[in-house]
């Protein structure tokens, strides 16, 4: 759909307001397909809403973000989950596991929603690279947070996404898994040529990615 | 994993929840089956052993137990009338036909009936082997009695006095069994029918002539007149011995021992018969002949048609309490679903929420919450289906006298399809304002919720 060359997100002049307050006010930006950025900046700089905006969650107040070439926020709602569904992979912050579903089982649903079909040898193989072969038939709430990401960032790598999108998926992770954890990211966004945005005011993770957007914190006259 | 295994998983998630929401609609259906199944069946075999009969003539007593005795062979007759009506109602020209019955005996909890040909052929009963019987002691039994007792053309049996199979055995000549009916569905494949004149016979008295009878007669005159009947009462009903048009041999006088209560009691000719058979040769005859008859002393007349509505319509006041209680039962159990729902969503907005960023549809995920509500309501209903099956089986098993009225579990009713896709709209109704929730879910700052 995509040619290499053709950015896969682009931001251009965004800004979001909640009650007249300015929340979230992005620099453009364009990452081509393969492309690892980490998105920093200090908590309530809007990184979230940032997030929110690029996965056709919030219409912004202004400006716009185009995903494979069309306009997020043009798009009717339809379309718009269609989009989302078909390229966009995502890790939240707080995790949204369902609860009622096993590990496996929730990747088997976000496969099966994205893709239609389901493909239990990529599931099982998913699993186990993050480790969590042993907790597959866990409910979330039995999980510790640290194991709870590592099946969020599963779930939204089911699908082979075009694009994944991560809100603070290390916060909670030692220092080791969460170097594996970004290992894990990097390395299944290289074999699959995903763009990866990963949204965390974790520092462990600024050397291994090939470039930053940093968001300010909003003036709050704007 | 899909969608409507999500639906599952969510149920088996609050499994005691889902538990108690099935069990209250199982209760509810089970009812309401098992009223479906009572009130079809019986009204059914009400309707089927009623056939053909206008009216039924007996001795006083209540006209229910009357019509229950002699069509449905359930209850004990309310006492036996003279021979004589038999030549008086003949003799009307309204009326069609007259069919006797003599009541009074049994084999092993089968009645025997002493009556004519025709009581079979008003059932459209067919003879599956043998011959029907012409002459006293031949006996022509139903498919059931000939299921469940064995017999096969030749066997011979002692009646034993009394309707329900306790009495003492008639000492004297054994029937023999000629016929064997086949299957009708009614009533007749439980009997035992043979003449009247063999009920007569076995309670010693001799069968008086009879005109233009093709059969031979040897001594039909000589009836004993003067056996005391002063038995122990234990419950039986009186016996009648009577003679009609078909061949009778000979009274068996040598049993002057002492029968139960018999109803033909000493004093010449007063042969009696327990009921009459009626069915009339014109509409005339329903006004003016059941007047006719109850003007008489000692009979009284009863319409099965108008007897058995008025026993529906007694039964019917219990049976509209049971049911308005099963249905109120499944109102509660339709609230009580849609309390559940309604609350599981409330905690599950967050999932809502996710199953959007998946990629789901408002709609799919809609219908994914309805078809919760949908097998909830589906699994009651079967179960309930079952339970109420089960109930009936049960019941039938363990009451003989609901079994010989016909009822069986083994049949299903378009009823209970309707009262299945009830449940099952129900449960689906339950669910649809707490689904509507996915429309309204506001996924981002649901999403931003940290909880
Ligand atoms: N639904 C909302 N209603 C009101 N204010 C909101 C809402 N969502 C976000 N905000 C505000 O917008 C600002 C940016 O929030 P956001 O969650 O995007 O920050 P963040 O950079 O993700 O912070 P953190 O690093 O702590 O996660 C905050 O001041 C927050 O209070
Ligand atoms: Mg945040």
């Amino acid at each position: 759909m995509t040619t290499p060359a053709e950015p896969l997100i682009e931001v251009r002049d965004l800004r979001h307001e909640i009650d007249g307050r300015c929340v979230m006010a992005a620099p453009a930006f364009a990452a081509v397909r393969g492309e690892h950025t980490l998105l920093l900046g200090p908590s309530g700089s809007g990184k979230t809403t940032l997030i929110n905006v690029i996965t056709g969650l919030i219409t912004p107040t202004s400006g716009e973000v185009r995903i494979a070439g069309q306009v997020m926020s043009a798009l009717p709602a339809a379309q718009r989950d269609q989009l989302r569904r078909r390229t966009i992979g995502v890790v939240f912050q707080t995790l949204r596991l369902i609860g009622a579903l096993s590990v496996r089982q929730n990747l088997a649903l976000a496969q099966r929603l994205a893709l239609g079909q389901n493909d239990s040898a990529a599931i099982e193989s998913l699993i186990a690279q993050v480790g969590l072969t042993h907790r597959a038939d866990a409910r979330p709430r039995e999980l510790s947070q640290g194991e709870g990401q590592r099946a969020a960032i599963a779930r939204a790598l089911c699908a082979k996404p075009a694009i994944v999108v991560a809100d603070e998926p290390t916060s909670a992770l030692d220092d080791a898994n969460a170097i594996a954890m970004s290992d894990l990211l990097l390395a299944t966004a290289e074999a699959t040529g995903a763009t990866l945005l990963i949204a965390t005011h974790d520092n462990r993770l600024r050397a291994r990615f090939d470039r930053t957007l940093t968001l300010a914190t909003p003036q709050v006259a704007a | 994993m899909t969608l409507a295994g999500l639906s599952l998983a969510y149920l088996k998630d609050r499994a005691l929840n889902t538990a108690l929401n099935i069990l209250l609609l199982t209760l509810s259906v089970a009812t309401l089956v098992i009223l479906v199944l009572f009130s079809s069946q019986l009204a059914e075999r009400f309707e089927r052993d009623a056939q053909g009969i206008d009216l039924v003539v007996g001795a006083k007593g209540s006209p229910l137990q009357l019509i229950l005795s002699s069509i449905y062979q359930v209850d004990v007759p309310t006492g036996n009338i003279p021979l004589a009506t038999v030549d008086l109602l003949r003799a009307d020209p309204t009326v069609a036909e007259v069919i006797p019955l003599a009541l009074g005996d049994s084999f092993r909890g089968y009645r025997i009936v002493g009556t004519e040909p025709a009581y079979v052929e008003n059932f459209g009963g067919v003879l599956a082997q043998g011959q029907m019987f012409a002459a006293d002691y031949q006996a022509v039994i139903g498919a059931q009695v000939a299921r469940e007792t064995g017999a096969g053309l030749g066997q011979k049996f002692v009646g034993s006095h009394g309707l329900s199979g306790d009495g003492h055995d008639h000492e004297e000549t054994p029937y023999e069994v000629v016929g064997i009916l086949a299957p009708t569905g009614t009533v007749l494949d439980r009997l035992i029918v043979t003449p009247v004149g063999s009920i007569w016979a076995a309670h010693g008295f001799a069968a008086p002539p009879v005109e233009g009878d093709a059969e031979d007669h040897d001594d039909h005159a000589g009836h004993d007149a003067d056996h005391d009947h002063d038995h122990d009462g234990d419950g039986h009903q009186d016996h009648a011995a009577h003679d009609h048009e078909d061949g009778h041999e000979d009274g068996h006088d040598e049993h002057a021992e002492a029968e139960p209560e018999h109803a033909a009691h000493a004093g010449g000719g007063d042969l009696e018969v327990t009921a009459l058979l009626i069915k009339y040769r014109s509409s005339m005859a329903a006004v003016r002949l059941p007047n006719f008859i109850n003007k008489q002393t000692e009979l009284q007349a009863a319409a099965p048609a108008v007897e058995m509505t008025r026993l529906l319509s007694l039964l019917g006041v219990g049976i509209d309490a049971v049911r308005a209680f099963a249905i109120l039962l499944m109102a509660t159990s339709g609230l009580s679903i849609f309390v559940a729902l309604y609350s599981a969503l409330r905690q599950r907005e967050g999932d809502m929420a996710m199953l959007r960023v998946m990629g789901a549809r408002p709609g799919a995920i809609f219908g994914h919450i309805v078809l919760e509500g949908v097998l909830l309501a589906a699994a009651g209903a079967l179960l309930g289906v079952a339970v109420g099956h089960a109930v009936v089986a049960a019941s039938a098993a363990s009451f003989p006298q609901l079994r010989d009225m016909g009822l069986t579990a083994a049949r299903f009713e378009t009823a209970e399809l309707v009262i299945v896709m009830a449940a099952i709209g129900m449960g689906a109704l339950a669910a649809l304002i707490p689904a509507l929730k996915v429309f309204r879910v506001d996924i981002a700052k649901t999403l931003a919720d940290t909880r």
